[in-house]
Parts: structure tokens; sequence; C-alpha cells
């Protein structure tokens, strides 16, 4: 069995990245090729996750902060 | 040997289909009456966690509510009213709802716990799991009385807010969950009166379906009978003062009045649509009075109410 990686099928263009291909198994492409929608919509959820772990940061943050250093020593 | 690859179809989904797998029409109800419990309790919290807090039970009501359209996909994608969930119409895979709701689940109430208190947290764990493994999973399609007692969930945000300023509870916050609780029987059977071919197309046993709409009008007549003097007893119990009193008196008289009209209807779907449009209306008066109830007694108009 020889798994070859994605590699790039047309020459990279220097505005726009080329999209990958899927993987190859011999001469054969296996799996799949995003649309364009399909990479908006992957790239648009990878925002959202970066920002709502951000968010969680700046939460801890500003929490531990209004707590102070007692932070987790604290009656239920 | 040979390998096979098989791929699910990349997701298209974006924010707006991850927004409406949270429901945020419920969750907005759940965030402003645990606001409320959050305004009345007795004592202080700080306002970054107070904010917290509401933040967190938003965050869970949204988990719930992608959890109840990962398992009712089936059945969504048979009703009018829900069929055009992003699930049913394809834009997000099962497997992505639960993953997305169960890390939200997760996520709100470790977060809830560490940030705000352990009995708010549990609380809020509680009221996720209820929605979910009994309401959703056992009783939505099991039993005509799936929305009397899976209205608990809905009716647990008050106790939630409340908690998270004392870390416990008290009769107050008891009083507006059972507000709740009664206000959602008369409610939801109201709309399945005219949604009865929908349920029924679904298979969701609701009181229409099983007992029938004259039946289902008698039951919203004596749950309503039932939650207009609990929608005064903030007032009568001394911990909401007289305007708070006269709201719920007045809008409690007019729910009874729509109930009746409910009652005596024998054909046409006007008097349960009005009574379903303005329950939501009574159910928010009612709280957003507490809330200016409470500003009124700060600025000592009609003296302090008890805490």
């Amino acid at each position: 069995m020889t798994i070859t990686s994605a590699v790039m099928t047309e020459p990279a263009n220097e505005q726009k990245p080329a999209p990958l291909s899927p993987p190859l198994v011999g001469e054969k492409e296996v799996g799949i090729r995003l649309t364009e929608q399909q990479q908006r919509a992957r790239r648009a959820r990878s925002i959202a996750i970066a920002l709502a772990l951000g968010a969680l940061v700046i939460l801890f943050y500003i929490v531990t902060l209004v707590k102070g250093p007692g932070v987790l020593v604290r009656p239920l | 040997m040979s390998v096979t690859y098989t791929h699910a179809e990349p997701s298209i989904a974006d924010g707006r289909d991850y927004i409406a797998l949270m429901k945020p029409r419920v969750m907005s109800l759940v965030v402003f009456t645990a606001l409320v419990g959050l305004l009345i309790a007795p004592g202080h919290i700080h306002p970054v966690i107070g904010a917290t807090a509401l933040i967190c039970i938003a965050v869970g009501a949204g988990a719930a509510g992608a959890l109840n359209m990962w398992y009712d996909a089936d059945i969504d994608a048979r009703m009018r009213r829900t069929a055009a969930r992003p699930i049913p119409t394809g834009r997000l895979t099962p497997g992505d709802a639960l993953a997305f709701g169960i890390t939200l689940a997760v996520g709100s109430v470790v977060v809830l716990g560490l940030l705000v208190n352990v009995v708010a947290a549990a609380t809020l764990a509680v009221t996720i799991a209820f929605y979910i493994f009994v309401y959703t999973m056992w009783l939505k399609r099991s039993t005509p009385q799936n929305i009397v007692i899976g209205g608990a969930a809905g009716a647990l945000p008050p106790v939630i807010g409340w908690a998270a300023v004392t870390g416990g509870f008290a009769l107050e916050p008891i009083v507006l969950f059972l507000i709740i609780f009664f206000w959602t029987p008369p409610h939801f059977w109201a709309l399945s009166l005219y949604r009865t071919e929908d349920y029924a197309r679904a298979g969701i046993p609701m009181l229409p379906v099983v007992s029938g709409a004259r039946e289902t009008r008698r039951q919203i007549l004596l749950y309503t009978l039932l939650l207009a003097p609990l929608g005064a007893a903030p007032w009568l119990l001394g911990f909401a003062g007289p305007l708070y009193g006269v709201v719920a008196l007045v809008t409690g008289a007019a729910m009874i009045a729509l109930a009746v009209r409910v009652r005596l209807t024998t054909e046409g779907h006007g008097p349960s649509k009005h009574l379903f449009a303005f329950s939501i209306l009574y159910l928010f008066l009612l709280f957003a009075m507490l809330l200016v109830d409470r500003v009124v007694a700060a600025w000592g108009l009609f003296g302090p109410v008890a805490a």
C-alpha cells in the first residue's frame, strides 16, 4: 500500500492559493476536494472557535482579578 | 491490501446554523428569567461574576437546545414548524450538533462552577440533563404529560440565577419556578391546538393528539386557574410590591378570560392563537415587573420590599 501525501496539482497562484488536492493512494485520488463554500464555512468556524477560546481566556483573567488571589478558596 | 476511505460530506454550516441550533428565542427567555432571579436575590454579586453566570446559563440553554435538535432531528423533519432547522435541511450533520451540544453543556457547567459557585453549576447541570434525558429522550415521545413534567427544565433558570448570588435556594425562586412551571402547559397546549396535525404527523403524543381538542381546552383552563393566583404570589408573599400585584392581577384575569374563550370555542383557532401570544407577554410582564418593582423599591417610592 502506498499512500502519498497531499500534493499541489496546479501551479501556485500568488494572488489566491489553489485548493488542496485530495490525498493519493497509488495512482487513485481518494478523499474529497472542498468547494469554495465549504472552505469559507470551515474558515468561519475556525475563527469562531478561536474567538470563543480567546474570550474564555480573557474571562478567566478578569474573574481572577475580580476575585483576587483567593479565587480557589471560597465557600460553596 | 486495499484500504477504503469514506468521508462524510464536509459541512457548509456557518455561524447562523450554530446559532439556530441553540434556539435563540428560548435562550432569550431563559436569560431573562435567570436575570430576574439573580437581581431579586438578597446579597451582592460582582457585576462581572453576575454577567459570567448569565453567559453560562445562556450557553447551557443553548447546549440543551442543540442536544434536543440532535435527538429530535427525525421528528423535526416531519413537522412544518421545525423542518427548516439546520439538521433536517442537511446544513449540519447530527454528529456535529451532538459534539457542539456536549461541548457547550460541559463547558457551561464547568465554567459556572469554577467562576461562580458549585450550587448554581449543579442546578444548571440538572436542568440540562432533565431537558435532554427526561423530556427529550423519554417523555416527549411517550406521554401527553410531556410538556407538563418537562416544563420543570424551563422553569429552573430563575433558581439558577438566585443560586448564583446566594449559593442556595429559598421560597422566592421556588415561587418563580412554579409560575413558569404552571405557565408552560397552557402556553404549549394553546400552540398544539392549532398545530395538532403537525404533531400527529411526527408521532408526538401531545394532549390534543391523544385526548382531543375538547379535553385540551379543559386542561388549559384548569392550569390557567392555578397559574393566575401563582402569578400574584410574589406580591401576596411580600417579596414584590403593589405595582407588581396590580399587574399580576390584571394580566392573570386576562389569561383566565382568554382561557375561558378557548374552553368555550368549538371551531376555529383564533382564541388559541390569542392565548398563545398573550401567554408570552404575560410571563414577560410578570418578570419585568419584578425588576421594575426592585427599582421602584430602591428609589423608595412604595417603601422597601422584603428581600
